[in-house]
């Protein structure tokens, strides 16, 4: 057993606090502005100076002119407000963004990661997660915790050119939620069915428990 | 009483842009994109263009004119953008092949950086320091500087020649209005340009329909309208707008 992607979406909501200003990435990210946020009040941000959007559109209804940071079309809630990207990332560089979830290749125990480039590629694609995980009061991290060959994405320093030095605050991985600690990884929760041992086993670096 | 800055078509609208020039193209994942003006550019044929957006354009199909169409075109020397590849790895770029065969150089610039570049060149700043970057690759061997603890890397104003936009509304001094997350890039790239052209979904207003204090971009920094042919359908969709 282990979570599946909507189940690590479901547990890093646990950890929003009322008020917060919330930045999605694209990829796996997207799927908390489809998690129920209970009583918590939170505002949803996009790089494209979208703030307080909400659901994805049911098909016939969207506005091809409104889309979130993802490029998909998604409705305003009641309150929100459009600006232009220079004031957008003002906002993230000025420290309003409570947190930024993203997706990663790689994080590492010291705060590091990696999500713009591949290994022996010439471009990459940095879109505003620089902007995001250098100012964002807290950078949360969702990636699948073994690469397809099994390789552990949680690693004791990046392999990959970074996003970002010292800046990860939490990562959900189908496996737990883990707090980095410089040489290795804190364990905050276990999926459900899954051991200690299975994490250690399938983790690159120690896991303090 | 001012001039009217409208043009009768695309073509006209970039007959004088020289080889050479540098031409910020707005909008992000579609909404704000010149499209209609991209075409006209790669119908005019102008050559060694430094063009300046977020991204060199999608992987999907329906293929939409976008920087890659210039680059295939033999039009590009270097775009300076915060994607210069797919977002998804598996998707290849129309562009990624002449860039990784050296035929295109590339510039890779994080999206504030990008914006903040943007809007300090038409503020009259001519660099800045930022947090964003610092520790990276895209740091090394540059200035960076310590301010109250912090570090922070140095970046230059990003001066455009041609700014192309797309606006929702336009009154004849080019006084704009933007829907939605239309408004991306565009103001700052109208801002940063010494010439703007804008492609307008909306018939062009008379000076003063649009209230003062409802304008997003001044018209003082706009210099030329062209009104995106109606869709024959009545429905906004990307692929019928584009004039052949």
């Amino acid at each position: 057993m282990s979570w599946t992607r909507m189940q690590m979406a479901e547990r890093l909501v646990r950890e929003f606090q009322d008020g917060w200003v919330v930045n999605l990435g694209v990829g796996m990210p997207t799927m908390i502005a489809d998690v129920p946020m209970g009583d918590r009040d939170i505002i949803f941000h996009a790089e494209n100076g979208v703030i307080g959007y909400g659901a994805v559109c049911a098909p016939g209804t969207e506005d091809l002119n409104l889309v979130n940071a993802g490029g998909q079309n998604v409705v305003l809630n009641p309150g929100a407000s459009i600006v232009h990207h220079a004031d957008s990332f003002a906002l993230i560089r000025g420290g309003r963004m409570d947190v930024t979830v993203m997706g990663a290749y790689e994080v590492a125990a010291n705060g590091d990661f990696a999500n713009w480039k591949l290994k022996g590629a010439k471009g990459g694609g940095i879109g505003g997660a620089m902007d995001l995980a250098a100012s964002a009061q807290r950078v949360f991290i969702m990636l699948e915790h073994r690469t397809r060959d099994g390789a552990s994405r949680l690693l004791p320093r990046c392999s990959l050119p970074i996003t970002a030095a010292g800046v990860v605050t939490l990562v959900v991985t189908d496996l737990g939620l883990f707090a980095p600690l410089g040489e290795g990884f804190a364990l905050r929760d276990l999926a459900p069915g899954v051991t200690l041992e299975e994490v250690r086993a399938a983790t690159a670096c120690p896991i303090i428990a | 009483m001012a001039r009217n800055k409208t043009y009768p078509d695309f073509d006209a609208a970039v007959a004088d842009i020289p080889d050479g020039a540098v031409i910020a193209i707005g909008g992000f994942a579609g909404p704000g994109t010149p499209y209609n003006l991209i075409a006209a550019l790669a119908r005019r044929g102008a050559k060694r263009l430094t063009c300046i957006a977020n991204t060199t354009g999608g992987a999907h199909k329906p293929r939409m004119p976008d920087i890659g169409m210039l680059v295939e075109n033999g039009q590009v020397a270097k775009v300076i953008c915060s994607f210069t590849a797919a977002t998804r790895a598996s998707d290849v770029l129309p562009f990624t092949k002449y860039y990784e065969s050296g035929e295109v150089e590339a510039e890779i610039v994080p999206q504030g950086t990008l914006a903040e570049r943007l809007r300090a060149a038409g503020a009259g700043i001519p660099a800045f320091y930022t947090p964003t970057a610092v520790g990276t690759e895209l740091a090394e061997g540059r200035e960076t500087r310590e301010i109250n603890g912090r570090r922070y890397l140095l970046e230059y104003a990003l001066p455009v020649d041609f700014a192309f936009i797309r606006a929702a509304r336009a009154d004849s001094t080019g006084n704009l209005r933007f829907h939605r997350s239309q408004r991306n890039f565009n103001p700052l790239m109208a801002m940063a340009a010494k010439t703007t052209i804008v492609e307008v979904e909306e018939d062009i207003l008379p000076a003063g329909a649009i209230d003062a204090d409802d304008v997003h971009t001044m018209g003082l920094v706009v210099h030329r309208l062209i009104r995106v042919p109606p869709p024959p359908m009545g429905l906004w969709t990307r692929k019928r707008e584009v004039a052949r």
